[in-house]
């Protein structure tokens, strides 16, 4: 079956929701998403989203800039993030506007609260300046992504925007380096669907399941950024993977940084505030790399609660009635998952993989980008965490994240309908979605004794974790490059058991796998290559950040020989780069 | 610890009708069900089919009946469990697709009734003010994750699967009662039908299905208050 509509985008959080409310009413526009759109992981973000708003205490766009540079270990693109930053407090006056029910000071504004890395200038008396925590993060409790993505999607409602729900996107139609819509297969009865547009976009999400600790979701499968890829579009700066300093021990289940932006402390098994040693002037609000190497490092050197992998979360001192009211989510999953109950005990952490910095290349406009030169795929856009602009660089401040997908969500919106006035549809290939079927009736007639998915996927996060985790080297990376290898071949012998064409979820998770091995291997390449330490890409065969030869993006393109990396360079406006310290 | 699972199977393509298939497992404790199915799906049941996504009880994908409640796969241990026998069906009222998989879009046809969007016109430079008491108002109702708990739960909806049914009616409630709204009148006259507001008798059993707490009845009852102080 062949769908028409101006413009397709697939995913239904945060990023693909705000390009639709922005195309709505103004063009042909579809939302295709493997789950219904509130599902998307986007809800799942707690803490907040940053904007200097200034409700609390003084606030500069400017000092939100600094710290995204810093906080980006310098590789964040500073044309891109001083963009970002300075149209954030508008997008956040606009989704208050739209409805979104966020918790209020005592006079009525929007509150506010610290987060990690977020600070302003203080003059201490003998004239020297340091940067102390600022509060910055917009939210609502601990469900700040909650309440925008139901907001989000109650706008689409409103417009009436087409929905495909649980759809899955298998592949990009693209000739002649123009790009004519997708290909995906209804999950309801298998059949496959080709949608012909002017223009697609890509809000997909990012890539945490790779790992086996991880706060993402099963959905979190790296489609988009594969699919790109497959297609002949280099990714970018994919070794650069965010460990959240706390997920709950053993799930990986965030627990926001809003914990210790309300005054969290961080205990090892002496119940010493152990971030003293790793960042004396901002402790538990350092930026999430720092906070994440500092745990690690407790625990490698034995000082991990009873000696094992997890430290204490401790917001005893808070408060009841603060904690209930700023963080009741969190109460009720310490309760839940490990049975401790936060206003009386600490909650037992670990940190787990959580936001993929990298991904599909990407200009200011969202338009995606097929070289180290710049040039654009006509008709093909991204924006959120399956892009990469680059805002975030080598680690992405708490926040940002949901500021990220809704300003380029919005400003890839305006970019496509700027695009529409002139664009047409550009004639679908005959054979658009050849292979797609041929893949697909393939996993329909294979043998279901051969290889089995889970143990290809279990194997890949187990070793993700160890070798590709917060500490790497060189041995341990190219080990994952021959596992990858080995596992891929292994792969190409997976067969389906579930032989229904009715809500097939076994195919479903199948297709995923192989997107995840797919974009491993591409992690992995980028981190060998990197001989540096910079962000949340941390060798402990070098130790030392290397502005001189590393000051710069990785592209990854996939060739017939295999993975072929090339580099672009960041664009620094204002900031030179400085040694960062907290 | 081994635990026995029975598990309600049915693929609406194939199958005549529903059977009940058992299952026994090696599991800790602290395991959630979802893990237990998980474990159940990739090692002896590739078929075995049921929504799922963040698996902390925020998406909403995962609502299920487990021994006669419904509940998150998610969000229940092993431990939560006191009996030796889990069964595990889809949660009622809503056709079967496959197996735990039901399809939700009456459901969602009912959530569009409401109006579900502030309704307001010309906002001001920067944000609405809205005290600190006003936004406690809806604090519970904008918790809800449409995970479809609480509807399937209720007798008035397996009664008349026409009524609107609690989550729909929250939805009501989070906008006819969010002070920036300025036309609460609109969401209240969607729900003001035979199959709307007044069809809610007050049996609770949404309270005790919702995984998020949100006392439901409450809500309905300030909704019922609201309109008759509206009409009379």
């Amino acid at each position: 079956m062949v769908h028409k509509h101006d413009v397709i985008i697939v995913g239904a959080g945060l990023a693909g929701l705000r390009a639709a409310v922005e195309l709505a009413d103004k063009a042909d526009v579809a939302v295709l998403s493997k789950v219904f759109p509130t599902r998307s992981h986007s809800g799942a973000a707690q803490g907040g989203i940053a904007a200097a708003l200034g409700n609390e205490e003084e606030d500069r766009i400017e000092w939100h800039i600094f710290d995204t540079v810093k906080g980006s270990d310098y590789l964040g693109d500073q044309d891109a993030i001083e963009m970002m930053v300075s149209e954030a407090p508008d997008v956040i006056y606009e989704l208050e506007h739209m409805g979104v029910p966020f918790s209020r000071t005592k006079d009525g504004r929007i509150a506010q609260r610290q987060f990690g890395g977020h600070t302003r200038p203080k003059v201490s008396p003998d004239g020297k300046e340091t940067r102390v925590a600022i509060q910055r993060a917009c939210y609502a409790a601990d469900r700040t992504g909650h309440v925008i993505l139901h907001t989000l999607y109650e706008q689409c409602v409103k417009h009436k925007v087409r929905f495909y729900s649980e759809f899955y996107v298998m592949s990009l139609i693209i000739k002649d380096n123009i790009c004519r819509g997708i290909v995906a297969f209804d999950l309801k009865n298998a059949e496959i669907h080709t949608f012909h547009a002017k223009a697609v976009m890509f809000g997909t999400g990012g890539y945490g399941r790779a790992w086996k600790i991880t706060s993402n979701a099963y959905s979190n499968t790296g489609d988009g950024v594969a699919i790109a890829f497959r297609a002949g579009i280099p990714l970018e700066d994919m070794e650069f993977v965010q460990f959240h300093p706390t997920g709950l021990w053993k799930l990986g289940i965030l627990v926001t940084e809003g914990a210790r932006g309300e005054g969290g402390y961080l205990r090892n098994r002496f119940g010493e505030r152990f971030m003293e040693k790793y960042a004396p002037t901002v402790m538990e609000l350092a930026p999430r790399d720092l906070v994440t190497r500092s745990i690690t490092t407790e625990i490698l050197e034995g000082r991990g609660i009873d000696g094992k992998d997890y430290v204490h979360l401790d917001l005893t001192h808070v408060g009841e009635a603060k904690l209930k009211e700023r963080l009741p989510e969190i109460i009720g999953f310490a309760k839940t998952y490990v049975g401790v109950d936060p206003v009386k005990a600490p909650i037992p952490i670990q940190p787990t993989a959580h936001y993929s910095m990298g991904g599909i290349p990407t200009s200011l406009y969202g338009e995606v980008l097929l070289d180290e030169k710049g040039k654009i795929l006509t008709g093909f856009y991204a924006a959120g965490e399956c892009a990469c602009v680059s805002v975030h660089g080598a680690n992405r401040l708490g926040t940002n994240s949901l500021l990220d997908a809704v300003v380029h969500g919005r400003r890839t919106g305006k970019q496509i309908l700027k695009f529409l006035q002139t664009a047409e549809f550009s004639d679908l290939p005959n054979d658009a979605d050849q292979d797609v079927k041929q893949r697909i009736d393939e996993l329909f007639k294979s043998s279901d004794s051969k290889e089995s998915y889970h143990k290809i996927k279990d194997s890949l996060r187990e070793n993700m974790m160890a070798k590709a985790g917060v500490f790497r080297n060189e041995k341990d990376l190219k080990e994952m490059k021959e596992l990858i290898h080995e596992l891929r071949e292994r792969y190409k012998n997976v067969g389906l058991r579930d032989k229904s064409k009715n809500f097939n979820t076994e195919l479903m998770e199948i297709l995923e796998l192989g997107n995840l091995l797919e974009f491993s291997d591409v992690i992995v390449e980028g981190a060998i290559a990197r001989q540096e330490c910079r962000g949340a890409h941390w060798r402990t065969d070098f130790q030392k950040r290397d502005d001189q030869n590393w000051m710069k993006h990785t592209l990854a393109f996939r060739t017939e020989k295999g993975i072929e990396l090339r580099y672009k360079p960041v664009t620094v406006t204002k900031y030179q780069p400085q040694e960062r310290k907290y | 610890m081994q635990v026995k699972f029975s598990i309600f199977r049915y693929d609406a393509s194939k199958d005549e009708k529903p059977y009940r298939q058992e299952f026994s497992l090696e599991v800790e404790p602290t395991d959630r069900i979802l893990d237990c199915l998980d474990r159940i799906k990739w090692d002896y049941d590739g078929s075995l089919t049921y929504r799922r996504s963040c698996s902390h009880g925020i998406c909403g994908s995962d609502a299920i009946n487990i021994n006669g409640k419904n509940m998150l796969a998610c969000q229940v241990l092993i431990q939560d469990i006191k009996k030796k026998l889990i069964r595990i069906d889809p949660i009622p009222g809503m056709p079967v697709i496959k197996d735990l998989v039901v399809d939700m879009t009456d459901f969602f046809e009912k959530y569009e009734v409401v109006k579900p969007y502030l309704i307001a016109k010309n906002p001001p430079a920067k944000e609405r003010l809205q005290s600190q008491a006003e936004r406690a108002l809806i604090d519970e109702a904008v918790n809800c994750i449409l995970c479809g708990a609480c509807t399937s739960s209720c007798p008035s909806m397996w009664g008349n699967p026409n009524y609107l049914g609690p989550a729909a009616l929250l939805k009501a409630y989070r906008f006819a009662f969010d002070s920036r709204d300025e036309a609460p009148a609109e969401h209240l006259e969607a729900i003001d039908t035979n199959d709307g507001v007044w069809r809610c008798h007050t049996i609770f059993n949404c309270v005790e299905a919702c995984p998020k707490e949100i006392n439901l009845t409450w809500h309905i009852s300030q909704l019922k208050k609201k309109m008759v102080e509206r009409e009379f």
